[in-house]
């Protein structure tokens, strides 16, 4: 794309014809927009990518693996929520309120289907291990962050490679209880038709099944000598094919599974909608009304996490760098002020716990990660460009 | 053929755990029980004939010490000689209630004792045996309590051990009134199954072993053991030898419920529940199965399953993050 138009003394689009200094100053006018649209293009696509690399560098630092690979409870979903929050502040991106919440909204049901949909308990490490074949495809320019990723690998192998088949269903069955009752309704999961109108996820009865399992419709009888005398054929209802194969759960190697594979590796839309999200708020508001929401136990916890993050301090003139998950701020603002009661995520407020010394700890341990609200203003590295170039 | 009833409406919906419903059924008062474990807390609920909903009671897992409230495994009504006593089972400890859920009358810790770090801690599989109630654990003991008539004094009698991986279901039917015959079966993650013979001290009569895949769901009934298995299969042995009768390919998905009165009613993952006829041949002995009706809840996994009266007519169907129990009734 040529960001030069060609300067001359043929006319303008509209046939003016005013003062030659006029045509001159509107060319280099329009020249100037070709420019700044391109650079900002470039700009962004930069930002895009140092975001990339630091939030997968935070998450992947050591410190932080370690905690989160210590033997623990399932988290609240406010626990969750504030870990992701620092995550996503983790770069020099910022989200509005609003923009954060449908982020965090994605992320959780995309993750509830790939948990329901497993084949078979030990599928949601597949799960996992497509999730970080994925993240390498990122930052394959980063020998340092790459390594850190192929360590975890490694962690994760050895924590839950040898899990029998019931530790794994115990695993998914206490995840699928953090899930229980979100039916938020994602555009793309609706377009594709993996969710229905309702919120529910469709669950096929055909296609491949389980690793280990036979197609279903045939009854053995045995004699008290271990003989089969009959074979028999039941109409089972579905429509099952047998795995081609396992899935690999090497370090490289065909994963089989299609589940945690990058869903927006093409241009897919963002959409979520809240109408009629959340059902039995009866049973939800008995978690949030307990005289004390958080134990003292998932503070502790919580800052042990945070503490293993780094925190990138977002210093001097470096500019923000603002996502926006709607078309339009307008739009982001209104999403933020209508925003069902009953959906909107609590991040842990620090402050108000009652307990003294935790509440200094935490402070302190906060303190020294303290993220600063970073005004909106143009690039000013940009414009100085803008403006060298400009004078060619 | 089966038609589909009115629902029930619960407050909670139903959690991805396998035996996911308990039914009490009481003839006498024209009611039945329903038991269903959301997470935290378990819902019971009573109905009437058509399934009209008449009262409701939340129950909560004990002891909400660390950091998140602790969930219950199971929850379970056990018919004995003179009372029914209603059992929780959770990640804490086991909990048993009169019937109706209204007074405690008995709380055992778990013992974390020498599991290791990593290892859950939880009690799940409960079933009565005559004044008996077995309760299975996270370490593959089966703990069996003494049962009063009446009254609190409720007694550990003594600890099975037959297991080495976490129990998953325990199944028993009233002793024939012989010696030497199976009335208690318990199955666990690994598939293996144990067959005893109950009494002031149980005996291990024999095991069917599994080769690593669970078992979730085991049923008992006239000297055959259904067993239904993480791979989708159900077999069925003889009790007394532990000889395999029968093995269906049934499922897609794992198995997460059985029921067994007179019909076998099988439920999984795949969103299906099946119904199958049994009997015994009358030359060889050996058991037949046929398959008599299939039920698709339409993107449901299916956790728990029973029947709803003696001659297997009428029966329900949970599901995870479904609020409601489902009921079928034969044509």
């Amino acid at each position: 794309m040529g960001p030069y138009r060609m300067s001359g003394s043929s006319p303008g689009r509209n046939g003016e014809r005013g003062h030659p200094r006029q045509k001159e100053l509107q060319v280099q006018g329009q020249r100037s927009v070709q420019v700044h649209a391109a650079f900002r293009e470039q700009q962004n696509w930069t930002y895009s990518l140092t975001v990339l690399n630091d939030i997968i560098s935070t998450m992947f630092n050591r410190k932080f693996m370690e905690e989160l690979f210590k033997p623990q409870e399932l988290y609240s979903k406010k626990a969750l929520r504030t870990v992701y929050d620092r995550l996503a502040h983790a770069s020099i991106m910022r989200l509005n309120q609003a923009s954060m919440d449908k982020l965090y909204d994605l992320m959780t049901m995309a993750f509830k289907y790939q948990v329901l949909l497993c084949p078979r308990p030990k599928d949601v490490l597949l799960v996992t291990f497509n999730h970080l074949d994925a993240i390498k495809g990122f930052i394959q320019d980063s020998p340092t962050i790459l390594h850190q990723v192929d360590e975890t690998f490694q962690q994760l192998t050895e924590t839950y490679g040898g899990l029998s088949a019931g530790e794994f269903q115990l695993i998914r069955q206490t995840l699928l209880i953090f899930f229980q009752d979100l039916h938020i309704r994602v555009s793309i999961f609706l377009k594709d038709k993996v969710q229905n109108s309702s919120g529910r996820f469709v669950l096929p009865v055909s296609g491949p099944l389980p690793w280990g399992t036979k197609v279903p419709g045939l009854i053995r009888t045995f004699n008290h000598k271990g003989e089969e005398v009959r074979k028999a054929e039941f109409k089972h209802g579905g429509s099952y094919v047998a795995a081609p194969k396992e899935g690999s759960f090497e370090l490289y190697g065909d994963r089989v599974l299609k589940l945690g594979t990058n869903m927006y590796s093409v241009n897919r839309p963002v959409e979520t909608h809240m109408s009629g999200a959340s059902e039995n708020l009866a049973a939800q508001t008995q978690e949030s009304i307990a005289p004390n929401p958080l134990a003292k136990e998932e503070l502790n916890l919580l800052a042990r996490l945070i503490g293993g993050m780094e925190i990138k301090k977002p210093s001097g003139p470096e500019p923000g760098f603002r996502l926006n998950l709607f078309t339009t701020d307008e739009e982001e603002e209104q999403a933020a002020l209508t925003r069902p009661e009953e959906l909107s995520y609590e991040v842990i407020n620090i402050q108000a716990t009652q307990d003294q010394q935790t509440n200094e700890e935490l402070a302190r341990i906060m303190g020294e990660f303290e993220i600063l609200d970073q005004p909106r203003r143009s690039a000013s590295k940009g414009d100085d460009l803008l403006a060298m170039m400009d004078e060619l | 053929m089966f038609r589909r009833e009115r629902s029930i409406p619960l407050r909670g919906s139903a959690a991805a755990l396998c035996n996911n419903l308990s039914v009490l059924q009481l003839p006498v008062r024209n009611l039945t029980h329903f038991g269903v474990v959301h997470g935290p807390s378990a819902q019971l609920l009573s109905a009437a004939p058509e399934g009209v909903p008449l009262a409701q009671r939340q129950l909560q897992a004990k002891e909400g010490a660390g950091v998140s409230p602790p969930l219950i495994t199971q929850v379970h009504w056990c018919v004995l000689p003179f009372r029914v006593l209603l059992v929780l089972t959770s990640h804490r400890g086991i909990q048993m209630y009169e019937s109706d859920g209204s007074v405690m009358v008995y709380w055992h810790a778990l013992d974390a004792g020498d599991a290791s770090l990593v290892q859950a801690v939880f009690a799940r599989g409960i079933a009565a045996s005559g004044h008996f109630i077995c309760v299975g654990m996270w370490s593959g003991r089966v703990l069996v309590f003494d049962i009063p008539a009446k009254g609190p004094n409720i007694v550990l009698s003594e600890e099975l051990a037959g297991h080495q991986t976490p129990v998953t279901d325990i199944a028993t039917e009233p002793a024939q009134g012989q010696d030497c015959v199976a009335d208690v079966v318990t199955a666990d993650d690994s598939g293996l199954l144990c067959v005893w013979r109950s009494g002031p001290k149980f005996k291990l009569l024999t095991r069917i072993p599994g080769f690593g895949v669970p078992c979730p769901s085991v049923q008992l009934w006239q000297g055959t053991i259904a067993a239904g298995y993480g791979n989708g299969q159900v077999r069925l042995y003889e009790a007394s030898t532990g000889t395999l009768h029968v093995q269906i390919d049934a499922h897609a998905r794992a198995i997460c419920a059985l029921d067994l009165a007179p019909e076998l009613l099988s439920a999984a993952e795949d969103t299906f529940v099946h119904i199958w006829k049994l009997s015994r041949s009358p030359e060889g002995g050996y058991i037949e199965v046929e398959h008599c009706h299939g039920e698709c809840v339409p993107d449901t996994q299916v956790c728990g399953a029973r029947f709803c009266d003696p001659s297997g007519s009428s029966f329900a169907v949970t599901g995870y993050d479904l609020a409601e129990i489902l009921r079928f009734s034969s044509m």
